[in-house]
């Protein structure tokens, strides 16, 4: 019974935030209902038995993700006035698709029953939750037989990390940088001139 | 998850799905939020696929979770890149004026 209330509490207010970050006119305001949606969800996740899952999508989301569009949406000096034109142009069209899509989708999970055969394919059964807790069970797949996609998850990180970096770096010309490698390439002869100067004359 | 069933989450699940696709429908001046509903789209998925792997009992759905995470922090992360050059260039993150390609 309690259980059941929770879920109707974290699902209505992830739904309801989920539809706030797409309307809400002030793209700050839309972050922080990303926020509150990623939150729930993740209330979702715990109430479903997959908390490793759950505190994952707290820490990547609400800890990195979210704070990255903060801070892009304070960095870009966009008026709030100009983002919402157009607004009511594209509100029928998207308001249709979204409702005939929503409706073919929910009939389907409506519907929706398990093959028999389907409990035949299950390529790593989870555990009893009192013998093994979710992250271990999650942590003895992960680093046995799926360590090679783990890596390559890693590798796709860092390349994305790679691709931000170049993307936004600029080189300043106002600032006046030391390059090691200029400054050992200068030899002696280049750098330095010895004139002979008369006496009373001057160069 | 036993008390409350599949059709639940997979409802749930298609709900934010189409939220996110409104989101994109909606706004068109602001690619900022285009990129939240990008990620709401994700989220609805890994409700799915998490909604799946309780019910079968089956792990491997919550690995590829993971995974779609990752891909999804990735996605932000290049998104926003090529959204802060853009501004600097064009000086505007309206979907429209990105046409300077089209040819």
């Amino acid at each position: 019974m309690i259980e059941t209330l929770v879920f109707y509490m974290f699902a209505i207010i992830c739904v309801a935030s989920g539809v706030l970050v797409v309307t809400a006119r002030n793209p700050v305001n839309s972050v922080l209902f990303l926020i509150l949606a990623f939150f729930n969800a993740g209330g979702l996740f715990v109430l479903a038995g997959a908390e490793f899952i759950a505190m994952l999508l707290i820490i990547v989301y609400v800890g990195a993700v979210a704070v990255l569009f903060m801070f892009v949406v304070m960095m870009l000096d966009v008026t709030v006035t100009e983002l919402k034109q157009g607004f009511t142009k594209y509100l029928p069209i998207g308001l249709l698709v979204t409702v005939i899509f929503a409706v073919e989708v929910l009939g389907a999970t409506v519907a929706w029953h398990m093959a028999p055969e389907a409990a035949a394919n299950i390529q790593a059964a989870t555990p009893a939750a009192d013998a093994v807790s979710n992250t271990s069970a999650l942590g003895k797949i992960i680093y046995t037989n799926y360590a090679y996609l783990f890596q390559a998850a890693g590798l796709v990180l860092l390349v994305a990390m790679i691709g931000a970096i170049v993307l936004t770096h600029r080189k300043r010309r106002d600032s006046k940088k030391q390059v090691i490698a200029k400054q050992l390439a200068r030899k002696a002869s280049e750098a330095v001139e010895l004139k002979k100067v008369e006496t009373g004359r001057g160069i | 998850m036993a008390e409350i069933g599949l059709a639940h989450y997979l409802a749930v699940g298609a709900i934010l799905f189409a939220t996110g696709m409104f989101g994109i429908f909606l706004n068109r001046k602001n690619v900022i939020v285009i990129l939240m509903s990008i990620e709401l789209l994700l989220l609805a998925v890994n409700v799915n696929m998490v909604a799946f792997s309780v019910e079968l009992g089956d792990l491997v759905g919550q690995v590829f979770t993971l995974f779609i995470l990752t891909v999804a922090a990735a996605e932000a992360a290049i998104g926003l890149a090529i959204l802060v050059v853009f501004f600097r260039n064009r000086g505007s993150i309206a979907v429209e004026d990105i046409n300077s390609m089209k040819g």
